[in-house]
């Protein structure tokens, strides 16, 4: 981070005043800090992606194949039959507006070309080119008469255009919230990216974690053994906190119940500890309940960067949980706190790998509660099954243990505004803290901000890119903090818990952040457990620590 | 600096010429009161149908609402039946009070840097606020069009220029609507001249629209209010339309002419533009889908097999790896030393 601005001076760069000029009269600078790296060889040749080579954004040559535009047309056309969104919303902009501020990236950084509108002309310009009548006939009279029009056509500093930007949106749907016909401009960036993962464009940052995922199960690349590793690692730590030793399931034959969820949270802080708080949760279930849950190493990734690079890749990755779900036997499948994979799996899942009927109809075991907003797709959210435990009292909790904390709660983009899963995990935080603050409501729910790093653009050599985005969300968080307080932020999202602490310390250092589950474990009473003293994250909690010492 | 709008604005100029140069021609009140309309009804249906059909043909491969309220879940957490709507019903209420009311643009905010270092959102209603006024009246002035085309006039027709003549002021009688038709029309002209942004997204296609209709306004209310056209005339021209016997009524006026000219061009160009949000709308998979996504199997028309890692696959590789970490694993290991026992708990 060394190479940004201070706070104040980022602050003071930011004008939302765009060039008098419009928009196709402005050329694209790739910038660094902005951009990210490309993807390499070895990525793409390991899921059978074509034009694998080593290339970098800020080259002239992009080491495209000859006939890459004809390849960019025929993917838009085939696409344009394949989708009827992209179809409607390249037609039926009126460019009214409205979405133009609703995004985190044009917010933060006052780049015209990051309204959603222009991140969604940059293709529909081509569109219109290729595509329309109007666009055709009027190209008859010369590129001016087209350009009034808003068309263009495909040239190599178009395809510029569109990479940048189209790594400049994190799928998070606001603008869609917003727009009078729903134009999601997140559809149309994944239509976009799909389209230039033809010609072999993509960032490392996707194409990596896609390409480990592919062969071991999951985005770090973690091997089997490793994985199991550094579970067990969190058992040692567990002991240490609570003095119980729980033991995990691995991959167990007709266990109840398999629990997905993405591996960043079994790689790094502060995502680890709501690992554990997984772990201490199933261990309580299984003590009082007998209820088993198993986790799996070939299905051992929540998250789906396929989702960032094309509909069939999503699909190729997605596949593992059912089929995982299916080897084993289980019931049925519990997902754990993460965004972009509780899109994948609500809105595409079945749709593209099941139907699951080798699964039961979701109910739990120990109230009896049937799920029947999961009854085709058989995948239960974890904040839907412990809402449901604590609303029947079947959890021991003493909430006073996150006294400590006073928290506030970050809907992340995809449940909420691809599911609607907004009420479960505050109910489950208002159980588990005693100190809850909800941000303004123009940021929050169905308006939330994106934490500024999803859709694969969590990487290091964008860190300028990142906080510009973090800034409406932190933003926001600060004014709970200067109001209430608040000193953590909760949220149900791994991408989240690598992306915040980061632009946390760049914003606003006097706020962590956490997991949902992690406040749950800090407050779940496990039978037989030793007096705490500290939290999971072995720091000492306020009252007890006199007594510790004693 | 960018002009697009005057690209729009000479275009609308050069037509309103060319209607009102060309009907005093021989055989000019023919072809631009009897031709010019019909061809351009024809383009305007034929195009609509064309263009719906075209969206249709395109499947709808996964159900993908964009979701503004609280999933139903649990029984006990109370869904937001309308902005995150499970059932058919709720999809259409979802879609009549965008189609009515705008409900999208309703929650329109404004993004400020207070301060300096403060964001701040306020409600926008402005931009509802003409757009509604735009859209309504529009409907208004169309719908009370209806006279012209129907002996005897609808009651409704009647009623419907009754009140949009409350005011009673005038002679003739001031309709509101057009009016604030017209009103509405310049604000969504100015936004976008003066809004920095909205200047640097709008295209010549959106200036023109906007020019077009208040070329039809401006010439209806010229009509009306100042050149007196000869309503018993027009009229009897506008019923031989209406009634395919088509015959010319003399001593209209070109500015009749024009006026219908500007009408015949956006019928015309309709279609082919952004106008096609009026059908769009209809068929915006975010908006009219239900979220019923974990209950009932959306199918994909396309749905193809693709490549996986399987399990068997990932086991071959990893699978000494995994026996020695004590990890389950389907197939034994295979050429396993005697002396080196398997660790399986
Ligand atoms: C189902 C019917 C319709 C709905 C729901 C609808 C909705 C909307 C909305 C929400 C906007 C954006 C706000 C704005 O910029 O004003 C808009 C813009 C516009 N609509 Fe419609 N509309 C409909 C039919 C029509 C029709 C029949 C026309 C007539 C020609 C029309 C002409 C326009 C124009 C010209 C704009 C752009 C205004 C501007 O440039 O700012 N609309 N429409
Ligand atoms: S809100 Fe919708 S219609 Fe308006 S400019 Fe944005 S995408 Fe276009
Ligand atoms: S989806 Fe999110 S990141 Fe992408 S353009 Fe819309 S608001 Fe911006």
């Amino acid at each position: 981070m060394s190479e940004l601005p201070n706070p104040d001076e980022f602050l003071a760069k930011i004008e939302h005043k765009p060039s008098p000029r419009g928009w196709m009269d402005t050329p694209v600078e790739i910038r660094k800090g902005i951009a990210c790296h490309a993807a390499k060889p070895e990525r793409l040749e390991t899921v059978g992606f074509p034009n694998p080579r080593d290339w970098s954004c800020y080259d002239e040559d992009w080491k495209l194949p000859e006939n890459w535009q004809e390849i960019l047309h025929k993917g838009f056309k085939e696409r344009l039959d394949r989708f009827r969104s992209i179809k409607v919303f390249m037609d039926i902009c009126v460019r009214c507006g409205a979405c133009a501020d609703k995004c985190h990236f044009f917010i933060g950084s006052g780049d015209p070309k990051n309204m959603p509108v222009v991140r969604a002309e940059l293709l529909r310009s081509i569109y219109r080119n290729d595509f329309t009548t109007a666009g055709k006939i009027l190209g008859l009279f010369g590129k001016k008469v087209k350009k009034s029009y808003g068309a263009r056509e495909m040239t190599l500093e178009v395809l510029k255009e569109w990479w940048y930007y189209l790594f400049q949106c994190t799928e998070c749907r606001r603008c869609s919230v917003f727009c009078p016909y729903g134009i999601d401009t997140a559809e149309i960036t994944i239509f976009g990216r799909e389209l230039l993962n033809l010609i072999g464009l993509n960032i490392d940052w996707v194409a990596a974690p896609v390409a480990f995922c592919y062969r071991t199960g999951n985005h770090l690349g973690i091997q089997p053994h490793a994985y199991k590793d550094m579970i067990d690692f969190f058992t040692d730590e567990i002991e240490d906190v609570a003095g119980i030793r729980v033991e995990p399931h691995f991959m167990k034959e007709k266990a109840d119940i398999l629990f997905i969820t993405p591996s960043g949270d079994v790689f790094a802080d502060p995502g680890t500890f709501t690992c554990m708080g997984y772990m201490m949760l199933f261990h309580f279930l299984q003590e009082k309940y007998g209820l088993e849950i198993t986790w799996s190493t070939y299905a051992s990734e929540g998250g789906n960067f396929g989702f960032f690079t094309s509909h069939e890749m999503m699909k190729r990755l997605n596949a593992k949980m059912y089929a995982e779900a299916k080897r084993l036997g289980v019931k049925w499948i519990l997902g754990g706190e993460c965004g972009h994979m509780w899109r994948v799996v609500h809105q595409y899942m079945d749709t593209m790998n099941g139907p699951a009927d080798f699964l039961e109809e979701p109910v739990s075991p120990i109230t009896g509660t049937k799920f029947e907003n999961a009854r085709s797709t058989k995948m239960v959210h974890i904040t839907e099954f412990v809402a449901d435990l604590i609303k029947h009292g079947k959890l021991d909790l003493d909430p006073s243990r996150n006294d400590h904390l006073k928290v506030t709660y970050h809907d992340s983009c995809n449940p909420a505004r691809g599911m609607g899963l907004l009420e479960e995990p505050r109910y489950v935080i208002k159980n588990v803290c005693n100190h809850f603050y909800e941000m303004p409501a123009n940021t929050i729910r169905e308006q939330t901000f994106c934490c500024g790093s999803g859709a694969g653009l969590n990487a290091g050599e964008n860190m300028e890119l990142r906080m510009q985005g973090a800034l409406p969300r932190l933003n926001a968080v600060k004014y709970v903090h200067e109001k209430h307080g608040v000193n953590m932020l909760s949220c149900i999202c791994a991408i989240d818990r690598a992306a915040f602490p980061t632009a946390l310390e760049y914003w606003l250092p006097e706020v962590d952040n956490c997991g949902v589950h992690e406040l749950v474990a800090n407050a779940l009473i496990l039978p037989g457990e030793k007096k705490r003293t500290v939290d999971l994250r072995n720091e000492p909690l306020p009252g007890m620590e006199d007594e510790d010492a004693e | 600096m960018n002009i697009s709008y005057m690209y729009s604005l000479v275009a609308v100029i050069v037509l309103f010429l060319v209607a009102y140069v060309g009907v005093m021609l021989p055989g000019g009140e023919v072809f631009f009161g009897i031709i010019i309309p019909y061809l351009a009804l024809v383009i305007f249906i034929l195009g609509f149908i064309n263009r719906i059909i075209d969206w249709a043909r395109s499947p709808v491969p996964f159900r993908i609402p964009t979701t503004c309220g609280q999933e139903k879940s649990l029984p006990w957490i109370k869904p937001n039946s309308i902005d995150n709507p499970t059932t058919i019903g709720g999809v259409i209420i979802r879609m009549f009070l965008e189609i009515v009311f705008f409900r999208s643009l309703f929650r329109n905010t404004k993004m400020a840097l207070k301060e300096g270092d403060k964001l701040s959102y306020e409600w926008e209603k402005w931009l509802w606020l003409f757009s509604l006024a735009f859209h309504w009246t529009f409907f208004v002035v169309l719908f009370r069009h209806l006279r012209f085309f129907s002996e005897p006039v609808p009651a409704l027709v009647e009623l419907v220029a009754k009140l949009d003549g409350f005011l009673q002021i005038g002679l003739p009688e001031l309709r509101i609507s057009g009016v604030v038709l017209l009103a509405a029309l310049i604000f969504l002209f100015l936004r976008r001249i003066y809004i920095p942004q909205m200047r640097y997204i709008s295209l010549a296609s959106d200036y023109f629209p906007l020019f077009l209709i208040i070329g039809i306004a401006f010439t209806g209310i010229l009509m009306r209010y100042f050149t007196k056209v000869d309503i018993v005339g027009v009229k009897e021209f506008t019923m031989s339309l209406a009634t395919f016997k088509p015959h010319i009524t003399e001593g209209i006026g070109s500015i009749f002419y024009v006026h219908l000219f500007f009408v015949s061009v956006l019928l015309a160009y309709f279609p082919f533009s952004k106008l096609m949000h009026l059908g769009g709308i209809f068929m915006s998979p975010t908006r009219n889908m239900v979220n019923n996504n974990r209950f009932k199997r959306h199918i994909n028309p396309w749905n193809y097999p693709v490549k996986v890692h399987t399990y068997e696959a990932y086991e071959d590789e990893f699978r000494e790896k995994m026996v020695e970490a004590g990890l389950r694993v389907d197939k034994p290991l295979a050429a396993k030393p005697p002396e080196e026992p398997e660790e399986k708990e």
